[in-house]
């Protein structure tokens, strides 16, 4: 506890970069995959070549992928932006799935009295299944910031600053409160983001609400 | 980097061979994977089973599921600087490391399992009970099958999961393909990681697409709905409108009737199981 107190200010810093190599990843992945979702859930047949092919960029391990990214991307192993790419890569094949399975569970005579009060097909996608999609959506992305945020911590392998670090010096110096003082702050991260998203969801959908009280 | 490097390195008589070479590092892998699922699977199954049958302990499933947030690499860490110092063996750095892979395999298989057998419809429970089934019966011969392809695409993510988190235990000495990564980092070898890297990813690619072929072929007709579209396909070549062959009189007696019996059957469960959203199944239905 002292040492945790002592080191505060590294700790918010390198959370800091943590909440960013987590955080960016999840608001890009979700812009990538709300249109591929669209995508998927409009087109069976591109559904099933979309969903296998983010499953299997989903497959490699992220490790693997931190080392193979810089040769692919021209950029430097220690680049933060190699963490950025593959994060984004894992939020598109998770949340693809879900915008999609989202936009789908949308009821269907919902969907027939949008056209008929004259939505057109990208205005009812905006108005009328994303909004109701969000609750689908919201619950994907949760997962997917959890995920992100543990697996940021791997980066610290290869030498990319933020709560990993923690782990991995904490081993190197057999000093085990600095590895449970990094894994505690990794578990409050993954709690921040976890809430941002569940109350953006309930902001963003006011009906759920209503029902309730 | 060029490509030519990375060839060299895989054509290299001497990384085919002796402790570091690629097929015991593979093997070794494998090996690791292979235990951990075992152990894995012994633990969850009954215990996702039971939880899913009775209905009680449900908090069991949520609670694995909220220690999914800590990060695996702290917990491999954790795990090796407090179970490492108590094992004098060379066995120090197997055991907890397989000790934490099955930390890791356990909350999907234990989700999985008891989402497959909590899914399954009452109707079809009822009426198993009203024909005279045991407990057990039920178990094993209704939710099972029910419950095998969530349970299934749950054993393909536990062991993506185990293959990923076993090449980051290679910095905690575990063998396998993490060596490559983590001793090319060591010694700046930038070629042999990236070959460590490509043989991992392969790996996993592999061991993912024999586990979606398994699914394919282990989840019975009935459920997997491919039972429902041989039977409409046969009932449509049976339709003496569209094929008036000689036969054709014998076979649309028997065959539309069981393609009604096929599709009732299959029915339930295929929408069980598109409401909870197995990967899947529902590409295919």
């Amino acid at each position: 506890m002292t040492w945790a107190l002592d080191h505060l200010g590294e700790i918010m810093s390198r959370a800091g970069q943590h909440a960013w190599l987590a955080g960016v990843p999840l608001v890009l992945g979700l812009l990538i995959a709300l249109p591929l979702g669209w995508l998927a859930a409009r087109q069976p047949r591109l559904r099933a070549v979309l969903l296998t092919s983010t499953g299997l960029l989903y497959t490699i391990p992220s490790l693997a992928l931190f080392i193979l990214l810089p040769p692919l991307l021209g950029t430097k192993i220690l680049d933060p932006v190699n963490v950025i790419v593959a994060m984004t890569v894992y939020t598109v094949a998770l949340l693809t799935r879900t915008v999609a399975d989202g936009l789908s569970s949308v009821d269907g005579s919902t969907r027939q009295a949008a056209v008929a009060m004259g939505y057109g097909s990208f205005a009812r996608f905006r108005a009328v299944d994303l909004p109701l999609a969000v609750p689908v959506i919201a619950a994907g992305l949760r997962v997917a910031a959890v995920s992100n945020v543990s697996i940021v911590s791997v980066a610290s392998l290869i030498g990319i600053s933020q709560l990993g670090y923690f782990l991995t010096d904490g081993y190197a110096r057999s000093f085990p409160t600095e590895v449970w003082v990094g894994i505690v702050a990794c578990l409050l991260l993954a709690l921040v983001f976890d809430l941002v998203i569940q109350v953006v969801s309930r902001f963003l959908t006011p009906w759920t609400r209503a029902v309730a009280t | 980097m060029s490509l030519s490097l990375i060839w060299g390195w895989f054509t290299d008589p001497a990384n085919w061979q002796g402790t570091d070479g690629v097929p015991n590092r593979v093997l070794e892998h494998l090996f690791y994977t292979g235990l951990t699922l075992l152990i894995a699977l012994v633990i969850a199954v009954p215990l996702g089973a039971w939880v899913g049958h009775s209905g009680r302990l449900r908090w069991l499933v949520t609670g694995a599921n909220a220690a999914r947030a800590i990060p695996t690499l702290g917990l491999l860490f954790a795990v090796s600087m407090f179970v490492g110092p108590l094992i004098k063996s060379d066995l120090a750095f197997v055991i907890p490391s397989i000790t934490v892979l099955v930390l890791l395999a356990i909350p999907p298989l234990l989700s999985g399992t008891y989402a497959g057998i909590d899914s399954v419809e009452p109707a079809a429970r009822d009426a198993a009970r009203g024909m005279g089934m045991t407990g057990w019966q039920v178990l094993s011969k209704v939710e099972a099958p029910c419950a095998l392809p969530l349970f299934l695409s749950s054993l393909r993510s536990a062991t993506l999961q185990v293959i990923a988190t076993a090449t980051i235990a290679a910095s905690v000495s575990l063998g396998g393909l993490g060596r490559y990564l983590i001793d090319g980092l060591a010694s700046r070898d930038y070629v042999e990681m990236v070959c460590g890297s490509i043989l991992v990813a392969l790996l996993a690619l592999v061991a993912d697409g024999v586990l979606a072929v398994i699914e394919k072929r282990a989840v019975s007709p009935g459920i997997s709905g491919r039972a429902t579209r041989v039977a409409r396909s046969r009932a449509r070549n049976s339709d003496p409108h569209s094929e008036p062959d000689s036969d054709g009189a014998d076979r649309t007696d028997p065959d539309p009737r069981q393609a009604a019996l096929v599709g009732s059957r299959s029915t339930g469960p295929v929408e069980a199981t598109a409401a909870t959203g197995t990967p899947s199944e529902r590409d295919r239905t």
